[in-house]
């Protein structure tokens, strides 16, 4: 008995998205479950859709591939097919763990190539650690400019520079922006790995702040202190964070 | 900075400039205040010492009321009166030289007398010497200004070849010609007819864009032709998500602009706006005579909330930088991104080409 596969494409160009149908076409154990014009269906249906094999294009119009990944929760379930016009992607692939990376346009060979490496992937979970994929969501070298959040099937887009304070819950980040409160999977660690260190400053165990939200910065008890942010918001100030955040704000003395 | 103050071989060459002429005041001092050689100068060597830094200052006097952008009358009464009060105080320092020695010392008793006799004298070199500073410094401002004038066309002409460089490696996109491709790859088994229609767009668009690195300008007609054949492939591969509006005005079209103007705001936003757009976008396009200048304006619309792609910026620095090294002031280019929408307004000088 052969094993069937199960496929989707993830791709916002109609034509594109024919190469793929086509070449598949000749693989009767891959059977398409399903096709995604933009970042934002993906992370919507992908989920339900349960493929085994993920044929995922990087630019796309609202998401891109990498921010896509990046929120899919069943990640670890699929083996990932990057497909994409852009050679310079390729590092950020292989460090999501994707299992090939196809250059448009790419021959059927090398085609068939990818697809069989995705099968024996398939069944192995592998997923990429959470770190990587973060990190690999923006060009290397660079801080974040944004924050994709999947909020049940809605996604939304945080710009950092609107980025007030994030706190750590469990295995979620809270991130507080515009006056609203929005959970991330992740730690604040790897957040906070990917925020430019000149513009937030972790304070706490649980708490990273933009600093020029802090408003002032007042005693607590023997060994800790209160942010308090424009905003209202207060926050606490570990030891540490405090000469931090001193060391910072007042850089003469 | 002062061209002489500022130069310590300079200064010594203007003051030993300064030696002959205070020989001369000596000698006018002797002939017309009957003052002997010693007094003379007693009298002339810190006079003209004390002269010769004043003139220095005419310098910025003279920065301040640069030739052609003075009204006449303005610019003569400033450097008359300039030279009266100045002549006048040198005068008025010769009386007060004259009392203090002849107070001081019985060698230069009756001097305080003899000066008196020389200050028409006094006055009239004083005045004569200050113009002259004037029109000295007046020559070193228009070298001065020539100067910088060849420096920046130097400059200019250094980025005109640099952007024509880069205008060279930048003229046909990689991406855009493997997202071409794979669309015509797509195309062939579905549609062979449409596959080699995009050939062949594609080839025109790429045989337009050949030799144009070596052109300084060419006629908007041409460039529009390409900005056409860029288009109409990039139809191809969005189909029904990319509208293209085209505002041309025919008498534009006699007009030369640099090559490859147009064609990277185009692709711009084709790029930033129908390719991160889900439903799709479109592109205006309008050129437009007004009186003696071209108007070129692209219009897309966007969403502010897509991820940024590799390549922001520098298609857009390289249209600036071009414009600007050939037209200088005469040239503007207005960005505007306000709300969904981004615009690039171009303004240019209408030229014809050489016959």
């Amino acid at each position: 008995m052969t094993q069937k596969f199960r496929a989707v494409i993830v791709e916002d160009e109609e034509l594109a998205r024919g190469v793929l149908r086509e070449l598949l076409a000749a693989h009767a154990e891959v059977e398409i479950v399903g096709e995604c014009a933009n970042g934002f269906e993906a992370v919507k249906h992908v989920p339900e859709l349960k493929p085994d094999i993920l044929f995922l294009d990087i630019q796309m119009p609202k998401l891109d591939g990498f921010e896509v990944l990046e929120l899919l929760s069943n990640k670890e379930e699929m083996a990932v097919i990057f497909v994409t016009a852009y050679n310079e992607h390729a590092l950020r692939a292989f460090e999501v763990h994707a299992v090939d990376y196809l250059l448009k346009p790419f021959a059927d060979a090398r085609f068939a190539e990818a697809l069989e490496r995705a099968k024996q992937r398939v069944g192995k979970k592998q997923a990429a650690p959470a770190a990587e994929l973060a990190a690999a969501s923006r060009p290397q070298g660079q801080y974040a400019e944004r924050i994709a959040v999947k909020d049940g099937v809605r996604v939304h887009i945080i710009p950092v520079a609107k980025l007030e304070f994030a706190e750590a819950e469990d295995d979620y980040v809270s991130l507080a922006s515009d006056g609203k409160k929005y959970l991330k999977q992740g730690t604040i660690s790897n957040l906070e790995a990917s925020l430019d260190p000149k513009d937030f400053l972790r304070i706490h165990r649980s708490y990273l702040v933009r600093l020029e939200c802090v408003a002032k910065l007042e005693p607590l008890s023997k060994d800790s202190h209160v942010a308090t942010l424009h905003s209202g918001a207060r926050l606490p100030v570990s030891k540490s964070g405090y000469a931090k955040l001193k060391a910072v704000l007042e850089p003469e003395k | 900075m002062h061209p002489i103050l500022g130069n310590l071989r300079r200064l010594a060459l203007y003051l030993l400039a300064w030696i002959p002429l205070t020989v001369l005041v000596s000698g006018l001092l002797t002939y017309t205040g009957g003052m002997n050689w010693v007094s003379a100068l007693t009298m002339s060597v810190p006079l003209c010492l004390v002269y010769a830094f004043d003139c220095l200052g005419a310098w910025y006097l003279c920065k301040a009321m640069p030739t052609e952008r003075s009204a006449f009358v303005r610019f003569l009464t400033t450097h008359l009166v300039a030279a009266i009060v100045n002549s006048a105080v040198w005068v008025l320092m010769a009386k007060g030289l004259a009392d203090l020695l002849a107070t001081v010392s019985l060698t230069f008793s009756g001097l305080d007398q003899q000066v008196k006799h020389v200050y028409p004298m006094l006055f009239t070199t004083g005045f004569l010497l200050y113009l002259l500073a004037v029109a000295l410094y007046y020559v070193m401002l228009s070298q001065l200004q020539s100067q910088q004038a060849e420096q920046r066309e130097a400059k200019a002409n250094l980025l005109a070849r640099d952007s024509e460089l880069k205008a060279l490696k930048a003229q046909v996109n990689p991406h855009f010609l493997f997202n071409s491709l794979n669309s015509i790859s797509a195309l062939t088994s579905v549609d062979a007819k449409r596959a080699r229609e995009m050939c062949i767009l594609l080839a025109d668009f790429l045989r337009s864009t050949l030799g144009l690195g070596e052109k300084t300008a060419i006629p908007i007609n041409e460039e529009l032709q390409l900005v056409r054949a860029f288009l109409a492939v990039e139809k191809v591969r969005f189909g029904h998500r990319l509208i293209v509006q085209e505002y041309v005005d025919p008498q534009a079209l006699e007009f030369v602009v640099p090559p490859l103007l147009l064609q990277p705001l185009v692709e711009n936003a084709v790029n930033h706006g129908v390719s991160n757009l889900v439903e799709g976008g479109w592109i205006k396009l309008e050129i437009k005579h007004i009186g003696n200048e071209l108007s070129l304006l692209v219009e897309n619309n966007f969403d502010r909330e897509s991820p940024s792609r590799p390549g922001t910026g520098t298609g857009l620095k390289n249209v600036r930088q071009r414009i600007e090294a050939r037209y200088g002031p005469r040239a503007t280019l207005v960005l505007d991104n306000a709300g969904d929408i981004f615009r690039v307004e171009i303004s240019l000088p209408a030229e014809k080409a050489a016959a």
